[in-house]
């Protein structure tokens, strides 16, 4: 992998290690609760993993493309909307399912995307705003499907027939191994000769585009697989909660997939991981112990801005550091 | 009497602009000077309304309480800069994002823990109470035509400051070359402190002076700081004069698209599938608009050259 | 795997240490002669206002029980939904699975209410909703476990359609928000009412300026208005409605639109407005009495039907306990106590209908200003008696 980072030093090394050890902790999860711990763990660390593929998805454009997409919740509502919809109309088998969110998620990113792109910085963030409210509104007016109000999936998804994913723990490893995919497989792509193109066009677009590579194909390709990967979260999230709603893709949501990226050290594949735990873990738990507990998080978030660069990856490999460095 | 109702509605779609750059102008001057995104934008405007209604309520006078809550608006501005904001100017936009976004949360919070969940009122000021007939069976409260004053009275004010003083001078100067401003004697990071606390100040004053016509209420700013957004990005950032025209455009796209858009609908629609589709589509106009500016001229319809 | 190194191997032997700790943190507690109770409320954003009064009204009538319900120790979990339907999920799911409670109650929105039911259910909890009563769960999808202690939605504009074709008003003005609820709100409001619709306008959820619809209802020339704008949407549009001078000049009829969470903000722009509702705060029977006073006394603001409903949510459940002897854990003999309702509800007249949905009066009701200076709706006629919902028809229900 040398070369994949040629200016991040001696950071680099430690990202494996944690990933290795998140997603380690992850898998011994449910063994544990086999033994007496809590299902309500399990059912709060589905949830997280799945925001975390979502936030990974937008970090491959965010973090290696500088392009900051504040209407990501859209595809995430795009992928449950595939389940609900299909269910509705007796397809409940996952694959088909996964199939069609996938495609029709890609589909809505290469359009979004190559009308976005022909704008950049703060006019991206806007213009990808304006195509998610778009789809939000959309949903709204679907009546037929619930409208606002969201529509309720009778049960989860089947694969070939049996209804395995009813069982919490095999839902579980589901959810993680689409997680360890995704993370392997965005690794995998920023690591290849793609990924150095994308960090190109973000560091410097006209020299890129002087040694021969049209920068918007890159984007492009790129946005439509983050769009693809955000969409099957989707997938995850309808029958995690076996409930579709407009709220999925509100701009609230967009937000804060952005602040878990950008909060867990974005760039890294790894930070929005660890943004999706810290973000929704700790609100369950504040949540848990005063109303207030905003005034709590919002001036946490604050000072890991302040004083963690990086986000929470940049601090972890700091505090590590000094061992292996 | 279409006539009559046209005009009507085009007067409302306007003062819904004038509305909409009172919040953007503090907006667009933060952002275009000190290229810094300030999402805290909306939660200012809130904070400046609540002031409103806690100083009007103390002194039974709006204009008393305008006059205190400028001040304490202005006080709280500077003091978040100097907590966090400070810290930022050099750091990437969504570093900014982020620790902008804690402030929304705490402030949202923080106005329900002070003044309670739920919505407060401010008292139209008797000096503007009265009313004008419009058309018929319809009356137009003098004191919108007073917030719509205001706003044109922002609009010059600002662009007065900006191009014919120093301080304007020195603010441009800044934005486009901050280095050698600073090299040439001046201090930048009081210039910015400066902009900035006048920035907040701008929000509060838009929150105080919509106060008497809105609820007043946690998360009023949210969904308005994204409306402003999308006002500042299609008039260019950075640019007073097209925030003021991308403001009165998105105040009468979305006031005539929601009072007509089923009317036209209906030239090619019949009347139930005119109705449904112009209930879907209202409130995607302005996204729809925004999208398409952004289409034809990506850096909006006024760029700001650097 | 070339993609990561050998650090990534070394990591995962460190990952069951944290997952053993993870694991460990949370403890189950031990089952005692005790009723848990999972209290499930929007209490973030503007909307927490609402949430707050159904909330304290809940733990205020149980505080008056001595802290039981049905003679048992009341253990109770608050929870915010944050109006977000996946986390209200979550945390329901937490509810009956961590906190293993008898009853979920809650919530205050219609659509947080369709997502959390079958979690809930399917875990073989009660659902007691204090405010959502959707026609799904009222008709067809009407189930065992889920019941209501306020209404079925389309009631309150049911009223005011009746109200408005008693009164002989020929044309009117619809306006609602547009999603769901505005919908079937407008729908209810036209069951009875048989006269001309000249406007059916709907506005997006967030308006903060209602000139484009009060211009379009002044030129429309209607004998009276109607609408649905519940929390600020009602603030904003009745204070701009009273500006324009329209107040005196057209009847404003609504629903959830002038009502005890508003009106400390519309005060007296809301004067003489009427509203559909199954209760006022100036019902004159002793047990409502009390409770005004009780509420008045404990949080200083006038409750509204959002807070009725909580402490008449409370009183169902201490009945049903009661009525089942006390054995929370008999599910059949608690199901057929909240049949039951066996007890004195703060709106009088009350039964629970063959559909869970309570049969109880509908009142006009209308905004006047107190004599210590606040405002607040006050009965005016009675509308509908033992009103049973449109939906009932359709539900067949279950034993168990």
């Amino acid at each position: 992998m040398s070369g994949a980072h040629p200016t991040a030093g001696p950071l680099r090394d430690r990202r494996p290690r944690l990933a290795g050890l998140i997603l380690a902790g992850l898998a011994t999860l449910p063994l544990l609760g086999a033994l007496g711990a809590d299902s309500y763990v399990l059912l709060l660390v589905t949830r997280v993993m799945i925001f975390a593929v979502a936030a990974i998805s937008l970090d491959l454009i965010l973090g290696y493309g500088a392009m900051v997409s504040f209407g990501h919740a859209a595809f995430m509502g795009i992928g449950a909307y595939a389940v609900g919809i299909l269910a509705t109309h007796g397809i409940e088998d996952l694959l088909a399912q996964a199939g069609v969110a996938i495609l029709v998620s890609a589909g809505f990113a290469a359009l979004t995307g190559a009308v976005s792109l022909r704008t950049k910085g703060v006019h991206f963030i806007m213009i990808t705003l304006a195509f998610g409210q778009m789809a939000f509104f959309l949903a709204v007016s679907l009546a037929a499907y619930g409208g606002d109000d969201g529509l309720t999936i009778a049960r989860r998804s089947t694969v070939l027939g049996a209804e395995w994913l009813g069982n919490a723990t095999i839902f579980y490893y589901l959810v993680l191994a689409v997680l360890a995919a995704t993370l392997l497989a965005c690794r995998a792509l920023v690591a290849a000769r793609f990924g150095r193109v994308l960090r190109g066009t973000r560091e410097n677009p006209v020299r890129m585009q002087a040694i021969g590579f049209e920068p918007f194909r890159y984007q492009l390709t790129a946005y439509v697989i983050s769009g693809a990967i955000c969409g099957l979260s989707g997938v995850l999230i309808a029958n995690q909660t076996n409930f579709i709603s407009p709220a999925y893709m509100a701009w609230q949501r967009s937000g804060e997939l952005i602040v878990m990226v950008v909060l867990g050290g974005m760039g890294t594949l790894i930070g929005p991981l660890i943004g999706a735990l810290a973000y929704l873990l700790i609100e369950e738990w504040l949540a848990g112990i005063t109303e207030h507990w905003k005034m709590i998080f919002g001036p946490l978030l604050i000072l890991v801005v302040l004083h963690a660069r990086g986000g929470l990856v940049g601090a972890i490999t700091r505090i590590t550091g000094g061992r292996h460095g | 009497m279409s006539a009559t109702l046209l005009s009507v509605q085009t007067l409302n779609g306007l003062q819904l602009g004038v509305l909409l750059f009172l919040v953007a102008a503090g907006l667009t001057l933060v952002f275009g000077v000190m290229d810094f995104i300030n999402l805290a934008h909306g939660v200012q405007f809130m904070i400046g309304a609540y002031l409103a209604a806690m100083f009007t309520a103390l002194t039974d006078n709006f204009f008393l309480g305008l006059g205190l809550a400028l001040p304490a608006a202005l006080t709280l501005g500077l003091a978040l800069e100097w907590l966090v904001f400070r810290h930022l100017y050099a750091r990437d936009h969504l570093d900014q994002v982020l620790a902008t976004f804690g402030i929304i949360l705490f402030l949202n919070q923080a106005v329900k823990f002070v003044w309670g969940a739920a919505p407060l009122s401010v008292p139209v000021p008797t000096l503007l109470s009265g009313s004008i007939q419009l058309m018929e069976g319809l009356r137009y409260p003098i004191y919108r035509l007073a917030v719509i004053g205001a706003g044109i009275a922002v609009a010059l004010l600002l662009s007065l400051l900006v191009s014919r003083t120093r301080i304007g001078m020195l603010v441009r100067a800044g934005a486009a070359n901050a280095p050698m401003v600073s090299a040439l004697g001046v201090d930048i990071g009081r210039l910015f402190m400066l902009v900035f606390g006048f920035g907040a100040m701008l929000a509060g004053f838009a929150g105080a002076m919509v106060a008497p016509l809105v609820s007043v209420e946690p998360g009023m700013g949210d969904n308005l700081l994204i409306l402003t957004f999308v006002v500042i990005v299609i008039g260019g950032i950075g640019s007073i004069r097209g925030a003021f025209i991308a403001a009165l455009l998105v105040g009468l796209v979305d006031t005539l698209g929601r009072a007509f858009g089923p009317l036209v609908l209906r030239l090619f629609l019949d009347a139930s599938a005119a109705s449904q589709a112009g209930q879907a589509l209202a409130p995607m106009l302005i996204y729809i608009l925004m999208a398409a500016v952004l289409f034809v001229r990506p850096a909006g319809l006024f760029p700001v050259r650097r | 795997m070339k993609i990561w190194d050998k650090g990534f191997t070394r990591g995962i032997r460190g990952g069951f240490l944290a997952a053993v700790v993870l694991a460990a943190l949370p403890a189950g507690a031990a089952a005692q002669e005790k009723v848990r109770i999972g209290l499930l409320t929007t209490l973030s954003g503007p909307a927490a206002t609402l949430g707050q009064q159904s909330r304290d009204a809940f733990l205020l009538a149980v505080k008056t029980l001595g802290g039981k319900l049905g003679g048992l120790e009341a253990d109770i979990v608050v929870v915010d939904d944050e109006l977000k339907p996946d986390v209200a999920v979550t945390r329901a799911r937490g509810l009956v699975e961590r906190d293993k409670v008898d009853f979920v109650v809650g919530p205050i929105f219609s659509n947080i209410l369709i997502a959390i039911h079958k979690p809930v259910t399917d875990a073989g909890a009660f659902l007691i909703s204090p405010n959502a009563g959707t026609s799904n769960f009222a008709g067809r999808q009407c189930h065992p476990n889920f019941f209501v202690a306020s209404y079925q939605n389309d009631q309150n504009h049911e009223v005011m359609g009746k109200y408005a074709q008693d009164k002989g008003f020929k044309k009117v003005f619809l306006l609602a928000p547009n999603y769901q609820a505005g919908k079937d709100s407008l729908a209810g409001f036209k069951r009875h009412f048989k006269g001309e619709i000249v406007g059916e306008e709907y506005v997006p959820l967030n308006t903060a300026d209602f000139s484009g619809e009060l211009a379009k209802i002044a030129a429309a020339k209607p004998d009276a208005f109607f609408t649905f704008m519940p929390g600020g949407l009602g603030v904003n549009l009745v204070r701009q409605y009273h500006q324009a001078g329209l107040a005196s000049t057209i009847p404003f009829l609504s629903a959830f639109t002038v009502d005890e969470s508003t009106l400390p903000a519309q005060k007296e722009a809301a004067l003489g407005f009427f509203g559909g509702s199954n209760w006022a705060p100036d019902m004159k029977n002793a047990q409502s009495e009390a409770f005004v006073t009780a509420y008045e006394a404990a949080f200083g603001t006038v409750p509204g039907s959002y807070a009725m409903h909580g402490y008449d949510a409370a009183l169902l459940i201490d009945a049903a306990i009661r009525t089942a002897g006390g054995k929370v854990s008999d599910r059949n003999a608690l199901r057929a106590g909240l049949r039951k309702a066996d007890f004195t509800s703060l709106r009088g007249d009350f039964r629970m209908g063959a559909n869970h949905y309570p049969v109880q009066d509908f009142y006009v009701v209308q905004v006047v200003r107190r004599p210590d200076g606040k405002y607040a709706t006050s009965l005016r006629q009675k509308v509908f008696d033992d009103y049973v919902d449109a939906y009932a028809k359709d539900c067949q229900m279950r034993a168990n």
